[in-house]
């Protein structure tokens, strides 16, 4: 199996969060993993994203080359366009529904959606009530994560066993909450 | 993959925890974007911690540099990491320690960020280690980062050299599954034996500079030798020579794409000379693959250009920027589908400061204060604070170098600008500021430096900062004027009180520091969490 995973979003959102409970579960699997982070100037406050490769053969690349992304999976439906270059053909956008506003010259967000929606195949998630909904808004990035599941080539429990092992240390009401935003941002929840 | 003892490492992490399997004694370091997570990984390291490895953070490069000497001409094996442009500031101790050789193995690690992610330029530092002689590593990929260091502390000590240890941005900054290997112990204490070799008088020095150069074949051999370099077979008669992490970009389009291309595969310096002709002389256009500038291209090419090989100079591969497996496909002349636009909907979002940041609150005091002057000239430095260029604020006229706030303001004051202003944060000024007050002091410059001091090494992520708590007694021993070093807290509320002590020392005719007190925004929010925790 070979995946190619855009994570994008805002800095502070916690991509880095989503991507090492992937890194995580893949591993456990033994699978290849390359993920390359955005680090420094741009985590303040600007776009950041990172290539996530997961995969049962050696990885050469840390960039995944454009045209070869399976899946854009974006905290925020504005960052999710921005790597459109590097979604396949067949590729799949996954996206918080929720903008994220912190530049004046925000796009309309009806207007956004809509070129979401033309653009690719997509899942749009109301991230932000499912995450209240599952007791924090923190957990918006593991809701996505849910989103994001069946896209992914991990099995469900794998995913839920990443979650457990990666928030252990913040305690059991922490690892539970976690859990319930990933089983409430999967589909046909 | 064999799951037993592997960890998922960010290059840079994989570097440090090699340093530690290899039996450092010490790690020295000043932050800065890509090679801040190495020294990082270290400090929180339980291993490091048992076996007490020295690791916080110097002042800036040179005394990092100076300091990882000391440690190996007393026997011990020391790292240093630094980013590229670190290695400007550490070139004077860089220079001389290929002079006079290493004892205990010290590794040079610097990391180069080419593309300019985080950093004002993408010097290639692969031009230093050929212009000190000394040997470069430069791994491909994360594991052989991990393995190379282990080998590069064996190579320092075997050749009594300073190694330079080159990694990229995408290398260091990207996570990887690490299969470790065995640790060793440190080296015991065990200083130079004879004393007068590092004593680089002229005599001295010219002896230990022909040694140097009379361990230079001895380094090809190495190369010629190293299971780093190495050649992957293929047809035809156009072939790749791919250095460091290009290899990988390499790879990625020839499996993709299933090309059987020769590839040679560079990651040990100097080049080994042998293979390299004998590779060379059997194709008829070859791509040289670099990350960083056109380095080996060039030399290959010569001086009057052999055009078959091909790079980055002949626009085969794009002159700037890092490379990426695009370049490469494009290079290697695999057609590939046009790339989808971005939709035109999407508006740039670039890094700004933090909401809360004081820095937000100095900049519209000294924009305010400003006002009433007609030259309104600001002097930048390196740091969040370099934000403070862009909208809304646009107080900044210049960012060069850390330090360069407070001798160019003074340099500008020669020339007769008034008022002379500079902004610099509190550690950048302890990095490099602290010499240039002394000169704007013993001048009697008439120049006001702005020290936004909030506690921290804030764009890297929050280091402790070297000066903290002692800026007033820094300036007041240099020989500034106590009434004229002022303290502000950069607080709305104090807007109007604020710009009102700036504007008296900009009317000053002398050197006066306005010392702007608040703490990052950011370090607040972690210092109250671990608060919360341990109550």
């Amino acid at each position: 199996m070979k995946k190619n995973i855009i994570l994008s979003g805002v800095g502070g959102q916690g991509i880095l969060t989503m991507a090492a409970v992937i890194d995580l579960a893949a591993m456990n699997l033994g699978l290849y993993v390359k993920q390359a982070e955005v680090h420094g100037m741009s985590q303040r406050g600007g776009a950041v994203e990172s290539h996530l490769r997961i995969s049962s053969e050696e990885i050469y690349s840390d960039l995944i080359p454009q045209g070869k992304a399976d899946v854009i999976l974006s905290l925020e439906p504005m960052e999710a366009l921005r790597y459109l270059p590097f979604l396949s053909p067949e590729g799949v956008i996954i996206t918080a529904k929720e903008p994220y506003k912190n530049i004046p010259n925000y796009p309309d967000e009806t207007e956004l959606l809509q070129t979401v929606e033309k653009t690719a195949t997509h899942v749009l998630v109301e991230a932000a009530r499912l995450a209240k909904q599952a007791g924090s808004p923190k957990t918006y990035n593991i809701v996505m994560l849910g989103a994001a599941a069946p896209y992914l080539d991990i099995d469900h429990q794998e995913l839920e066993r990443a979650i457990t092992q990666y928030f252990s240390a913040k305690g059991e009401s922490v690892v539970n909450m976690n859990l319930k935003a990933f089983r409430l941002g999967l589909p046909n929840n | 993959m064999d799951k037993i003892d592997k960890q998922l490492l960010l290059g840079a992490e994989a570097v440090a925890q090699a340093a530690l399997d290899a039996g450092i004694s010490g790690v020295y370091a000043y932050p800065g974007t890509p090679s801040t997570e190495i020294t990082e990984y270290i400090q929180q390291s339980p291993q490091a911690k048992r076996a007490g490895i020295r690791s916080s953070w110097s002042t800036n490069e040179k005394t990092a540099y100076e300091a990882a000497l000391g440690m190996s001409y007393a026997g011990k094996r020391s790292m240093v990491c630094m980013k590229h442009v670190g290695l400007n500031v550490a070139a004077d101790a860089f220079m001389n320690s290929a002079i006079t050789g290493v004892h205990g193995g010290l590794v040079v690690v610097v990391a180069d960020d080419p593309s300019m992610h985080s950093s004002q330029n993408e010097q290639d530092s692969r031009v230093y280690g050929k212009f000190a002689m000394i040997p470069v590593m430069e791994p491909s990929n994360q594991q052989e980062a991990y393995d190379m260091v282990h080998y590069a502390f064996n190579l320092s000590e075997e050749m009594q050299l300073p190694v330079l240890f080159r990694i990229p941005t995408r290398l260091s900054h990207s996570r990887s599954v690490i299969k470790r290997s065995q640790t060793r112990p440190q080296n015991p204490l065990n200083p130079i034996a004879n004393k007068n070799a590092w004593v680089l008088l002229p005599a001295n020095a010219r002896k230990n500079y022909q040694q140097l150069i009379d361990k230079q074949p001895q380094l090809v051999a190495l190369s010629e030798a190293s299971v780093f370099n190495m050649e992957r077979p293929g047809e035809g008669n156009k072939a790749v020579i791919a250095f460091g992490i290009a290899y990988n970009y390499v790879m990625e389009v020839l499996t993709t794409y299933r090309l059987n291309i020769p590839v040679l595969k560079i990651s040990q310096y100097p080049l080994p000379e042998k293979r390299v002709r004998q590779f060379t002389e059997r194709y008829d256009c070859i791509l040289i693959a670099e990350e960083g500038y056109p380095v080996y291209e060039e030399l290959l090419k010569g001086y009057f250009g052999n055009n078959k090989f091909r790079g980055r100079l002949d626009g085969a591969l794009p002159r700037t920027g890092e490379l990426s497996p695009n370049a490469l496909a494009r290079a290697l002349g695999v057609e590939i589908a046009t790339p989808r636009d971005i939709p035109e909907i999407v508006a740039g979002r670039p890094p700004m400061l933090c909401d809360g940041c004081g820095h937000r609150d100095l900049f519209e005091a000294i924009n305010r204060a400003l006002e009433i002057y007609p030259l309104r000239h600001v002097f930048g430095d390196i740091g969040c604070y370099t934000l403070g260029a862009l909208p809304p604020y646009n107080t900044i006229s210049t960012c060069v170098d850390m330090g360069a706030a407070i001798t160019m303001a003074k340099g500008a004051a020669d020339a007769g600008m008034r008022p002379a202003v500079a902004v610099i944060g509190d550690s950048t000024f302890t990095h490099s500021g602290i010499t240039g007050l002394l000169d704007a002091v013993n001048d009697g410059s008439s120049v006001t430096f702005i020290i936004s001091d909030n506690s921290t090494t804030a764009m890297t992520g929050g280091q402790d900062s070297a000066g903290t708590g002692k800026y007033i007694d820094i300036c007041k021993g240099i020989g500034v004027d106590e009434a004229h070093i002022r303290i502000v807290v950069p607080l709305k509320k104090n807007l109007d009180q604020n710009v009102a002590v700036l504007r008296e020392e900009f009317d000053y005719d002398g050197v006066s520091v306005v010392i702007s007190q608040r703490e990052c925004v950011q370090t607040g929010i972690k210092r109250k969490k671990k608060k919360a925790q341990q109550d």
